[in-house]
């Protein structure tokens, strides 16, 4: 059986560089998490709506809504959280300051809190889904067994999970400050867990083990590196040595094309299968050195396959069910 | 071969760009991970090679890219890359990172007199806002692209400036940076909160009428009494000091208007930065602003496309099924494999390429195929700057 990884974590928070999918396998992970009856949410902070794109749905309001059934029975949920509605909902919720809220709309005091004073934002965006992740904390009606957080960027993760402790030094007392205290004691605690999400490629790694000494600089817990579109070598290693070598059986090649009924143009297929042979060859190297990298950071590592038809709907199971294999979220019930 | 990915499109022509002297910025643009900085460096290797004086404004440069062109320390001030001209002696290339708080501090220093710069530079407020938060670095990068563009102007030591977007949640926070402070130095808010500092009275009669009872009673409930008066005395502090920030930031956002401006957007062929890409296009076209066209980066390079997938996959099967198989079967269907493997990338690209083609006709393209590794030096920079230029 495989080791379950990381079954107190509350919220898991999965950030990775642009272009490396981290919105996948956090909708991913999701529905793992929520696998035999379970219920998650997936949060989107970023206002791109990508969640709603990759299950297929209308835009997601600022409204928590279910998106998908999990296998085996189960739900997952999906939250994409605006800044503007998640200042008037924090006014309602900890102020009792709803009608106030139209009055500071009024006064541009929410446009200035959202979107032109520089990170009062991710204060905000923070401390809404540390408010849904605190419902299973407290036994509160609407808790969800799993928060997933779709993160801004690894360049950024470290900055964002930590904009509550700079608030915290801003106000040194008053209900800003215990608010922003309490929104670290969740986001810096064993119940929160960052996972990194990467490619076999050396920029993205490099950030990725950049973010990881930024996360632990600033005491955030870090969960886990999520290897993601890799794609297995075709060749074996001698072989892959003969492609470098340009070694490779070029008669029995052709002769095997003949064989399989290719026979027609094999003077300008060869040439062309040699020489993705040996590009594939520079790349499975590049790759192994770059895994040779992230292996040595010993952390939790999950590694999730190219889907060379992209992501759809039942690709996104496909990779649950492949994160489950490796551990992540609970044991299949059956 | 990747010409035929867009054969819908017309064919960027990057050196005519980068040749014109009436072009004078551009701005690369597009979603994190495509490539958009090596796209910049690149593009600025290639125009300082055509003869031209060229300063690369970059944002956060991966840590080799940086080395490539020689910037091994952030001091926020362009340096040149040694050895970089065009085969005449012409041209030459200058380079920098941004950094964001000592560029603001700059501002600062150099419009408030002394003790008043002293006071905001001490301010907590001012030191969260200048060196942790997200969102400062656009406002800086416009504020440094507005500076070297006037120093560009006055000292005749450039005459293109290429910038790199930052990896903002979107590449729109670029544009819309100088609107919102504008928006901001405008507002009812920063009078109410300046108002202690000016003197009780002036301005706040009208705004009486509009809640401001209920306002700051809100503000120093939630922010309490210490973080307000903090805040007032530094948004007092910006307000005075910060009048012709604002000037500037209009000013620089016109100059993204003019036509010696040409915005370069980046992608990769995959949805997400395609959609971003699309994003982009249609808002320039909205603002006016001059696009000159779409580098559409790591595209999957196809070594013979007389060869389907399909018929590569059924081959590959056909070897794999095979009860005797002869020496190189085994071989040459995983190789016919890899093929398949490759052809299906490559569909899957040029399908969504053509989608944006199709959305957006008349956009110039020019595609540049996925390189091996990482670009580490000059002669990287180069092979990138070929690719786009299609040489």
């Amino acid at each position: 059986m495989t080791e379950r990884r990381w079954p107190d974590v509350a919220l898991h928070v999965v950030s990775g560089k642009g272009g490396t999918g981290k919105t996948t396998v956090a909708a991913a992970l999701a529905l793992a998490l929520a696998r035999d009856g379970r219920r998650t949410l997936l949060i989107e902070v970023e206002g791109r709506q990508g969640i709603a794109q990759l299950f297929d749905t209308a835009p997601l309001p600022y409204e928590e809504r279910k998106v998908a059934v999990a296998p085996g029975g189960g739900e997952v949920w999906a939250l994409a959280v605006d800044p503007q509605e998640a200042l008037l909902d924090y006014l309602e919720t900890f102020y009792n300051l709803k009608r106030a809220g139209s009055a500071l709309r009024k006064m541009g005091a929410v446009d200035f809190a959202t979107t032109i004073a520089p990170g009062l934002r991710d204060v905000l965006l923070t401390g809404k889904a540390v408010e849904v992740v605190r419902r299973k904390l407290k036994d509160e009606p609407g808790a969800y067994d799993a928060v997933v957080m779709d993160a801004p960027p690894t360049g950024r993760i470290a900055r964002f999970l930590n904009v509550n402790s700079e608030v915290s030094g801003l106000a040194k007392v008053g209900p800003v400050r215990n608010h922003a205290d309490l929104v670290m004691s969740v986001l810096a605690s064993p119940a929160t867990a960052v996972h990194l999400v990467t490619l076999l490629e050396e920029m993205p790694v490099q950030e990725t083990i950049d973010g990881i000494a930024e996360l632990r600089g600033d005491d955030l817990p870090v969960g886990g590196i999520v290897v993601n579109m890799t794609r297995p070598p075709l060749l074996d290693e001698q072989q892959l040595a003969a492609a470098v070598a340009g070694t490779l059986p070029v008669d029995q090649i052709a002769a095997s094309l003949e064989a399989c009924g290719l026979g027609a143009h094999t003077d300008a297929i060869v040439p062309a299968l040699l020489s993705e042979a040996e590009d594939h060859a520079h790349r499975v190297a590049l790759e192994e050195r770059e895994l040779a990298r992230i292996t040595a950071l010993d952390l939790p590592t999950l590694v999730l396959p190219l889907l060379s038809g992209g992501i759809d709907l039942g690709g996104l199971y496909e990779l649950a069910e492949i994160l489950t294999d490796q551990g992540a979220g609970p044991e299949r019930a059956s | 071969m990747s010409g035929h990915v867009f054969a819908r499109a017309p064919r960027l022509n990057i050196d005519r760009i980068l040749t014109d002297p009436k072009v004078h910025i551009i701005v690369c643009t597009g979603a994190g991970g495509v490539g958009k900085t090596t796209t910049a460096a690149a593009l600025g290797l290639r125009a300082a090679e055509e003869g031209r004086n060229v300063c690369v404004l970059t944002i956060d440069p991966a840590k080799r890219l940086a080395q490539a062109m020689g910037l091994t320390s952030l001091d926020n001030t362009p340096r040149q890359v040694p050895g970089v001209c065009a085969p005449d002696g012409s041209g030459s290339l200058f380079a920098m990172m941004l950094d964001m708080k000592r560029t603001f501090d700059e501002v600062v220093e150099a419009h408030a007199d002394p003790e008043r710069a002293e006071q905001i530079l001490g301010n907590p407020f001012y030191q969260a806002l200048s060196s942790s938060f997200a969102g400062t670095q656009e406002y800086m990068a416009m504020e440094k692209l507005g500076q070297l563009h006037v120093r560009a102007e006055e000292e005749g030591t450039w005459d293109l400036i290429i910038v790199d977007t930052p990896p903002s949640r979107s590449a729109l926070d670029f544009l819309d940076a100088p609107a919102r402070l504008g928006s901001f130095l405008d507002g009812r808010f920063i009078r109410i909160l300046t108002a202690p500092a000016r003197g009780a009275g002036r301005g706040i009669g009208r705004l009486a009428a509009m809640g401001f009872g209920i306002f700051t009673g809100v503000l120093s409930k939630i922010l309490g009494a210490q973080v307000l008066s903090d805040l007032g005395a530094f948004v007092a502090a910006i307000d005075t000091t910060f009048g012709g920030f604002r000037e500037r930031a209009d000013a620089t956002y016109e100059l993204l208007k003019d036509s010696g401006t040409s915005f370069v957007v980046v992608a990769a062929p995959e949805r997400d930065a395609l959609r971003e890409a699309a994003y982009f296009v249609e808002r320039l076209r909205t603002d006016d602003m001059p696009l000159a066209g779409l580098v559409l980066n790591r595209v999957q390079q196809v070594d013979d496309p007389q060869l389907t997938a399909e018929q590569a996959a059924s081959g590959a099967q056909l070897l794999a099924e095979e009860p005797n198989p002869a020496a190189g079967a085994e071989l040459t269907s995983a190789l016919l494999s890899l093929h398949a493997q490759r052809m299906q990338v490559a569909d899957r690209q040029l399908h969504l390429a053509d989608r944006f083609a199709a959305a957006h006709p008349g956009v110039p393209v020019a595609t540049v195929t996925a390189l091996a590794g990482d670009v580490h030096d000059l002669d990287g920079l180069r092979e990138v700057g070929d690719l786009v230029a299609g040489a």
